[in-house]
C-alpha cells in the first residue's frame, strides 16, 4: 500500500506564511514513540505497591428500576473481601462532571441510591485482597428491583406523557437558560423557505460508538504517610480528575495528587472521572492502595460512548444551488446522565449550519435523557455526526439539482468577513482552497470561475 | 453480481479549543545549570505528540536546538494547571502558554549573555545550535551551557519564564445562540473511492485523498499521522463500529474485540494527503488543532461514494452490509 508523508503545498496563502522557522515545521520524532515500540513506556498499571487491593463494581442488571433493597452480606462472606461500599460511604454522592465550569444540576450519583437509570449503573463497590475475590464478591450482591418503564428513543423521551428518566432534571431534556434546547436563530427561516425554489428535508441517524482504547479506564490510589492520596491515572485531564474527586470526597484539593500523562488511547473516553473518586474512598476506608480498572466489557458497555444522534435537515435552495434557508433539529442521546453531553450539544449547535454562508438559519439542538449508558465526550463530539449529516445533505441536494457536488459547496462556502449563524465573523477561512486542492488531487474538473475563487475575497453582500 | 465503484466528496471545518472558551493552561520553563530548559506542565500527551510540539515551540522561541528542551508533565504537585487534553485544544492552548513562558526566559537568557559578553542585549541573537552571539560577530558568543552556569553561580539569576493561555468564557445568548465558541477553524476536504459488492453488501474503501488546512503544521510528520489515524477511525465509524447494533434497542451489545468490529490493517485505504497552511493569528506559530477532525470528513465522503457507486443513500451509521443490501433491494423494488 503506498503511504507517503503528506506534502505541504506552500503555494496556497504564501503571503501569510512565515517561512523563517527553524524547529517548528520540522518532522521531529515523537517523544514517546521509541518507548512505545521498545515496550518501555510505563503506564499507570505498571505501578505496583505492596498490599494493593482491588475494587470491582456490582452493577445494575435493569435499564430502569427502583431499588427496594440491597443485600451486601453474601459479598462479605467471600474470603479476601475487605469492604463493600454503598452510596452511604460517599461523602458527596451527587455530581455532574462539568460542575467545574458551572453546569447544573448535579444529576448523577457515584453509587446508585434508590433507583438505577441504566443497565450497568454502579450500585456497590467491593474491595478485596485479589481481583478474583473482588469480582466474586461483586457477583454475590443481591439487589431487589421494582422495574420501571424504560425509554430508549429520543423523540419518545420528549413526549409529555413519557416517564421522566432522571428526576433531577424533572423532564427528559437538559435546560439551556430556560429553553428545552440550545437554539440558533439567524435571519428569517420562513422567509427563506418561501423564497426557495425547492425544499429538501432528510433525517440522519448514528448509533453509539466506543472509544476502543487498548488500555481501559482505571487508576491506582495510594494513601501516603502524610495522609494525602496519590492517584496514578490514565485520565486525559489531571486537574479535572483532581478537582472532581476532591469535591466528591469533601476534602481540600491539596489532599490529592494526580500523576498521569501516559494514556493508552483516550479519544475523549478518559475525561469522565469515573474510577478515581470511588477508588479514593476505598483507599481512605481501608488505608490500603486500591486498584480499580475497567474490564473490557465495562469499557465497551458501561463507559460512556459517543452519543447516538438524530439530525433532521431541511434546506430551502434556489435552482442554481444557493442555500437560502437551513433548519436543523438535532437530538443528542445523552443516556441517563449529563456528563459532557450538554456541552457537546451546544458545540453541535455552534457548528451549524456547517462551513457555509446561509442567510436564514434555525437550529434546535436537544440534549435528551434516555435509559441507556450515559454518552459523553468522544473525538469531535457534536461535530462528527453533524458533518455526516451536513455533507450527506450537500451531496443529495447537489445531485437533485444536477449540480457538481464541489461546485455546490464552493457556491455556498464561507469566506472571510461572512457572518456565521452564531453571529461571529468568519476569519482565516480556507474551505474553498481545500476543495480546490482536492479537486486537483483527483483530477476532478472544476469550471474556471470556481478554480479562481478565494476565501479572502469578501462576498461584498 | 458486481463490484461497483464510486467516488464521494466531503468538506468540513472544525473549531480549535474548548467550546465557548474558559479553558486555561499554564506552562513554566526554567533552565537548569546544564543549560537544558525544562518545561513544566500538567498536560497529558495522549500519544498525539503534545510533548514534542510544545518542545518544538519552546526551541523555536528560545532559539535553541530541540535537544536542549525537556518536558516534565502530568504531576499535579509540580505542574501548573491545564484544563486537559480534549477539544483539539492541547497544541493551541499549551503551545501558546509555552511560547509565552519561553519568551520571558529568552529575555533573561539574553540579559545574562549580555552581561557575560559585555554587550547590549538588543545586539544579541541565537544561532540555533546553542550559542548566543553578537550579531555580525563570530567571536563574541557564549554557549547556553556556560551561560546557565554563569547565571546561577556568578550573576545569581534564574533563567525562567511563566506562560498562560486563556480564551475568556463566552456566554451564549439564549434566544439567538449568539456566541464566540472557538479560537479558529481548521478545514478539510476528503475524497473517498469505494467499491461496493452488490452481492454481499460489503463496502471497501480503496483510496482516500485528504487535503487539510491546519494553520501551520508544527510537525508535519505527526500531522500526517493524525490524518492517517483519524481517517482510519472515520472508516471504522462509517463502516463498522457501534456498541448498540440495533439502536435504539439495547440488545446485542458487544463486550470484546471479537464482537466489536473494527477494520484491520488490510482495510485501511491507500492514502494521499496534502497540507495547506493559513496561519491563525492566535495560534502557536499559526497552528490550529486538527486532532479530532481527522475522523470527520471520511464518514460523509464514504457515504457519498457509496451512493455514487450503487445508488443507495445511507442515512444511518454504521453503513453495514445489511443496510447496503436492504438499500439495493429497495432500489430494485422501486425500479421493478
Amino acid at each position: 500500500m503506498p503511504m507517503r508523508l503528506a506534502t505541504i503545498d506552500a503555494d496556497y496563502f504564501a503571503d501569510e506564511r512565515d517561512a523563517d522557522l527553524q524547529v517548528v515545521g520540522t518532522p521531529a520524532p515523537r517523544a514517546d514513540a521509541r518507548g512505545h515500540v521498545m515496550g518501555q513506556t510505563q503506564y499507570f498499571e505498571d505501578v505496583h505497591y505492596p498490599g494493593m487491593t482491588h475494587l470491582k463494581m456490582h452493577r445494575s442488571t435493569r435499564h430502569h428500576a427502583l431499588i427496594r433493597g440491597v443485600d451486601t452480606a453474601p459479598a462479605l462472606e467471600v474470603p479476601g473481601v475487605l469492604r463493600v461500599l454503598t452510596w452511604r460511604d460517599v461523602p458527596n454522592n451527587w455530581y455532574t462532571i462539568l460542575r467545574l465550569i458551572g453546569v447544573e444540576p448535579d444529576d448523577e450519583p457515584v453509587l446508585a441510591e434508590d433507583r438505577v437509570l441504566y443497565m450497568g449503573e454502579p450500585i456497590c463497590a467491593v474491595v478485596a485482597e485479589t481481583e478474583a475475590a473482588a469480582r466474586e464478591g461483586a457477583s454475590r450482591i443481591r439487589v431487589d428491583y421494582e422495574e420501571l418503564p424504560a425509554v430508549f428513543d429520543v423523540e419518545e423521551a420528549l413526549r409529555p406523557e413519557t416517564i421522566v428518566v432522571n428526576p433531577r432534571h424533572g423532564h427528559n431534556y437538559f435546560t439551556y437558560e430556560g429553553h428545552n434546547c440550545r437554539r440558533i436563530r439567524f435571519g428569517d427561516i420562513e422567509k427563506g423557505f418561501a423564497e426557495a425554489d425547492q425544499i429538501f428535508e432528510f433525517t440522519y441517524q448514528s448509533s453509539p460508538i466506543e472509544h476502543a482504547p487498548l488500555e481501559t479506564t482505571g487508576c491506582i490510589v495510594k494513601p501516603e504517610a502524610d495522609g494525602r492520596l496519590k492517584i496514578h491515572s490514565d485520565t486525559q485531564a489531571c486537574y479535572f480528575t483532581l478537582d472532581n474527586t476532591a469535591l466528591t470526597l469533601g476534602i481540600p484539593f491539596n489532599r490529592l495528587r494526580v500523576i498521569g500523562g501516559t494514556v493508552g488511547g483516550g479519544f475523549g473516553g478518559k475525561v469522565d472521572v469515573m474510577v478515581e473518586p470511588i477508588a479514593c474512598i476505598a483507599a481512605q476506608l481501608t488505608n490500603r492502595p486500591v486498584k480499580y480498572v475497567y474490564s473490557r466489557a465495562e469499557e465497551m458497555q458501561v463507559s460512556s460512548p459517543r452519543a447516538a444522534e438524530r439530525i433532521i435537515i431541511k434546506d430551502g435552495v434556489t435552482n442554481d444551488g444557493r442555500i437560502l434557508a437551513r433548519k436543523i433539529t438535532l437530538y443528542v442521546d445523552a443516556g441517563a446522565y449529563s456528563r459532557h453531553s450538554p456541552y457537546g450539544t451546544t458545540k453541535a449547535a455552534a457548528h451549524m449550519p456547517g462551513p457555509y454562508t446561509i442567510p436564514n438559519v434555525w437550529v434546535d439542538a436537544y440534549c435528551v435523557y434516555t435509559n441507556r449508558t450515559p454518552s459523553s465526550a468522544m473525538r469531535g463530539f457534536g461535530v462528527t455526526i453533524a458533518d455526516f449529516a451536513l455533507e450527506s445533505q450537500m451531496d443529495r441536494v447537489a445531485k437533485a439539482l444536477g449540480i457538481d457536488p464541489l461546485v455546490m459547496r464552493l457556491q455556498n462556502a464561507y469566506r472571510d468577513g461572512d457572518m456565521k449563524a452564531h453571529r461571529k465573523l468568519v476569519e482565516g477561512a480556507a474551505l474553498i482552497e481545500v476543495m480546490q486542492r482536492a479537486a486537483e488531487l483527483v483530477e476532478h474538473e472544476l469550471p474556471a470561475a470556481y478554480r479562481a475563487m478565494s476565501s479572502t475575497d469578501g462576498r461584498g453582500a | 453480481m458486481a463490484r461497483l465503484r464510486g467516488r464521494g466528496f466531503a468538506a468540513v471545518n472544525y473549531p480549535t479549543g474548548m467550546n465557548l472558551g474558559g479553558d486555561p493552561s499554564q506552562a513554566l520553563i526554567h533552565s537548569t545549570t546544564t543549560g537544558t530548559f525544562v518545561i513544566t506542565l500538567s498536560s497529558v500527551d495522549l500519544g498525539q505528540g503534545l510533548k514534542t510540539v510544545v518542545a518544538q515551540c519552546a526551541a523555536e522561541t528560545l532559539g535553541l536546538p530541540l535537544e536542549m528542551i525537556l518536558v516534565d508533565t502530568a504531576d499535579t504537585d509540580t505542574g501548573p494547571h491545564c484544563m486537559g487534553t480534549f477539544a483539539s485544544r492541547g497544541t493551541h492552548r499549551v503551545g501558546n502558554a509555552v511560547i509565552m513562558a519561553a519568551r520571558e526566559a529568552r529575555e533573561i537568557m539574553l540579559e545574562v549573555a549580555a552581561e557575560e559578553l559585555e554587550v547590549d542585549a538588543a545586539d544579541l541573537e541565537t544561532d540555533g545550535t546553542g550559542f548566543i552571539k553578537l550579531k555580525g560577530s563570530e567571536e563574541k558568543k557564549i554557549h547556553v551551557v556556560d551561560l546557565a552556569l554563569a547565571a546561577h553561580f556568578k550573576q545569581g539569576k534564574t533563567i525562567s519564564g511563566r506562560g498562560i493561555f486563556l480564551k475568556p468564557k463566552s456566554e451564549p445568548v439564549p434566544e439567538t445562540g449568539e456566541m464566540d465558541p472557538d479560537s479558529c477553524q481548521a478545514h478539510a476536504c476528503t475524497v473517498a473511492e469505494v467499491e461496493v459488492d452488490d452481492e454481499t453488501g460489503i463496502v471497501e474503501v480503496l483510496n482516500m485523498y485528504n487535503v487539510y488546512e491546519m494553520g501551520r503544521a508544527l510537525n508535519p510528520a505527526m500531522a500526517h499521522q493524525q490524518i492517517v489515524g483519524g481517517a482510519w477511525m472515520g472508516i471504522s465509524h462509517a463502516l463498522f463500529e457501534t456498541t448498540e447494533p440495533y439502536y435504539p434497542d439495547r440488545a446485542h451489545g458487544p463486550t470484546d474485540y471479537s464482537e466489536y468490529l473494527m477494520p484491520g490493517p488490510a482495510d485501511l485505504a491507500a492514502m494521499e494527503s496534502v497540507i495547506l497552511e493559513r496561519p491563525a493569528a492566535n495560534g502557536p506559530y499559526g497552528g490550529k488543532g486538527i486532532g479530532e477532525m481527522t475522523a470527520n470528513s471520511p464518514i460523509p465522503a464514504i457515504a457519498n461514494a457509496i451512493y455514487d457507486a450503487c445508488g443507495v443513500r445511507v442515512e444511518s451509521m454504521p453503513f453495514t452490509p445489511e443496510k447496503i443490501l436492504r438499500g439495493l433491494d429497495a432500489l430494485r423494488t422501486a425500479n421493478a
